[in-house]
């Protein structure tokens, strides 16, 4: 199965000072197959949603990629610019955001909003277009979907605004959806109802996903394989099961043993020292080095390189003293 | 730079759990909201409708809910920066919402308060020495200027602060060295209470587990009472000895923290643990049709959950129900009442 979506050596660069550009991403890899979905974890900073801007040539300003490439289907999406990128973002590849309120026109009623999207993609009539987009306001569980389409956002609950925006998101009938904290600012249990109906949407259309989150239990629920960023590198990559069983890279285990829910009650929490550095103040040698109780001579020297682990090619990771499976 | 707290075995780590501190009786507010102009009445909405809560010393008392259940509300008025509009609080034995500011102005020592946002809750024109010896100089009048400078300097040390930070003004720090600054303040009275609303809600997983073991920490040592206020089971598993789950103003279960996960009785309660997203998987396979969002301007008749509850019946939807003994816990659900719900 050849990639739907190859980013590879991506770098996204901020202008630093003395016109040296701070890179918010280095050398990211990242493939995605028809229907497949992939999660992106990190802190806030790591780079997360700029890798997901960046697919989109959607970066905000001053921010440019200075690297790497994006195919996207045979073409590289960092080369299209105008109408042809137009014909892929928001037609093949679409984005849910996080916060519904700030992505739904406040003016304009959801039902106007869709037809819009519709019309800007395709050529279809009004009939048409109505009827394409009531059927997807009641695909994702909208009740009474004719009379939410004349609906305003601000008439939704904030649970059914985040499924008019996925019902955008989907109306095109893309092949990948980009998906950035799409639940972050809801409840938890609103929060389980719409990654049940992404989850659903995405494996009944074969849409692919790709789910950027800071929550690891919600891409462990979600993806087939994931990767962990770093100071904007990517420091683990594999299959989701995997890699949350067996973290190789030492940020991966320290992430996944400082979670609260997987602590025994009253037992101290698993803690990594220290932040994650700013782009801008990088350490020698491995980002994550200072924070690391495994690092050696060679961690403060050279970067480690994203390779394949020894014991498992399918899995990648960027450390020189990886963890091993077992106790 | 980095700071570790020196963090004792868990059998330590067990606080001795006293008498009644904090005691809330019939606590409601209500607050009144502008009116559309074509409306003859203004709407009013019911944060906290009734709520019934003690806490003891020594114990982390954990309030969770999702938004506009009232949590974050009640601790604004258990400390004082809200007035409730009916009930009452009492701390240590004597009734505090009706006292005069110059006689809750001891107890404002006593009771301290750590916020969800250490971007907002810190004053960004004032050092970090500006900020800890404030609240000092105004609780505790009688300290010298030197007794307030050994004051933060211990505080700063048990908080993992480095004394470097003192000259310093919060823009300079990372979110999880604001929140420690921000304990640091909470704790610069000697407080026997502290709220701490969301506290690690807004830091990332690695710095939440930094905060978190901080503050089981800080009860150990210093026999602190907690009432942390929440929207992350997680953190409430972990950290709490009770917890009180809420839903819009009122407490739906009370139980101490092992019952909860083991046996939650009340739907919303079930509701709520069946909708955590899980490292093994599950949670997100089955099919939810969307709820009814909960409506805090609704009078409230009736049990609140009654619309997004499967076991509802005519009874929940006129009778609001009461908290009572279940097991170990407390439920305001009929159906449990009735032994429809086990």
């Amino acid at each position: 199965m050849s990639a739907l979506l190859e980013v590879q050596g991506l770098e996204v660069g901020f202008p630093g000072p003395r016109g040296k550009p701070r890179l918010a991403l280095r050398g990211v890899d990242l493939t995605l197959g028809r229907g497949e979905r992939l999660g992106i974890v990190g802190e806030s900073g790591a780079g997360k949603s700029m890798l997901g801007f960046a697919i989109l040539n959607l970066l905000p300003p001053p921010g440019l990629v200075v690297g790497g490439a994006i195919r996207f289907d045979g073409a590289n999406l960092l080369r299209l610019r105008g109408r042809a990128m137009r014909a892929i973002r928001g037609k093949r590849i679409s984005m849910i955001f996080q916060d519904p309120m700030a992505t739904l026109n406040p003016v304009m009623t959801v039902g106007a909003q869709m037809v819009e999207t519709l019309a800007a993609h395709e050529r279809i009539g009004a009939r048409a277009a109505r009827k394409r987009a009531i059927d997807m306001l009641a695909a994702v569980q909208v009740p009474n979907p004719d009379k939410r389409f004349d609906a305003y956002p601000h008439q939704l609950s904030g649970g059914l605004r985040q499924r008019a925006v996925i019902a955008i998101a989907l109306l095109t009938e893309p092949e990948i959806v980009i998906a950035d904290e799409p639940t972050t600012a809801l409840d938890v249990t609103i929060q389980a109802e719409i990654m049940a109906l992404l989850l659903r949407l995405c494996r009944e259309r074969q849409v692919g996903l790709i789910l950027i989150t800071h929550d690891l239990g919600v891409v462990a629920e979600v993806t087939e394989r994931l990767m962990i960023l770093y100071a904007g590198r990517v420091v683990e990559a594999g299959p989701t099961r995997a890699l949350i069983d067996r973290p190789r890279h030492p940020y991966s285990a320290g992430l996944l043993a400082a979670l609260p829910a997987r602590a025994n009650p009253g037992e101290a929490l698993h803690q990594i020292p220290g932040s994650m550095p700013g782009v801008g103040d990088l350490p020698e040698g491995c980002a994550f080095r200072p924070r690391c109780e495994r690092a050696y001579a060679r961690c403060y020297i050279e970067v480690p390189d994203l390779g394949p682990d020894e014991t498992d090619p399918v899995r990648n990771h960027a450390c020189y003293l990886p963890l091993k499976d077992g106790p | 730079m980095t700071i570790t707290v020196d963090l004792s075995p868990p059998e330590a780590a067990a606080p001795k759990i006293g008498g009644p501190l904090v005691e809330v009786a019939g606590l409601t507010r209500r607050f009144t909201l502008p009116s559309h102009f074509l409306a003859r009445s203004k709407p009013v909405l019911h944060a906290l409708n009734g709520v019934d809560l003690t806490i003891n010393r020594g114990e982390a008392f954990c309030v969770v809910g999702e938004s506009g259940c009232g949590k974050t509300t009640l601790g604004r008025i258990i400390m004082g920066l809200l007035t409730p509009s009916g009930g009452k609080i009492s701390f240590d034995g004597t009734q505090i919402n009706k006292l005069s500011e110059s006689k809750r102005k001891p107890f404002r020592a006593r009771m301290q308060m750590v916020f969800q946002n250490p971007y907002a809750s810190l004053n960004p024109r004032r050092t970090v020495i500006e900020t800890l010896a404030e609240p000092v100089r105004a609780l505790c009048p009688e300290m010298t200027a030197e007794q307030r400078r050994n004051r933060v300097q211990t505080v700063m040390a048990a908080t993992g602060c480095d004394p470097a930070w003192l000259p310093r003004l919060p823009h300079e720090f990372s979110g999880g060295q604001r929140q420690r600054i921000a304990i640091a303040r909470a704790l610069v009275t000697e407080p026997d209470f502290v709220v701490a609303d969301e506290p690690v809600s807004a830091l990332d997983v690695s710095i939440q587990a930094q905060i978190l073991n901080l503050m089981t920490e800080l009860r150990r040592v210093r026999g602190l009472t907690y009432l942390f206020i929440t929207h992350d089971l997680g953190v409430v598993r972990h950290f709490g000895d009770r917890v009180a789950v809420m839903y819009l103003g009122q407490v739906m279960e009370l139980a101490p923290v092992a019952e909860i996960f083991a046996r939650p009785r009340h739907p919303y309660t079930q509701l709520l643990l069946d909708s955590i997203p899980q490292i093994s998987g599950g949670t997100f396979d089955k099919p939810r049709p969307p709820s009814e969002p909960p409506n805090p301007l609704r009078k409230p008749t009736g049990c609140p959950f009654a619309p997004r509850c499967s076991h509802a019946t005519p009874q929940c939807r006129a009778e609001r129900p009461q908290l009572l003994p279940a097991g170990d816990a407390h439920v305001a659900c009929h159906a449990v009442e009735g032994g429809r719900i086990d």
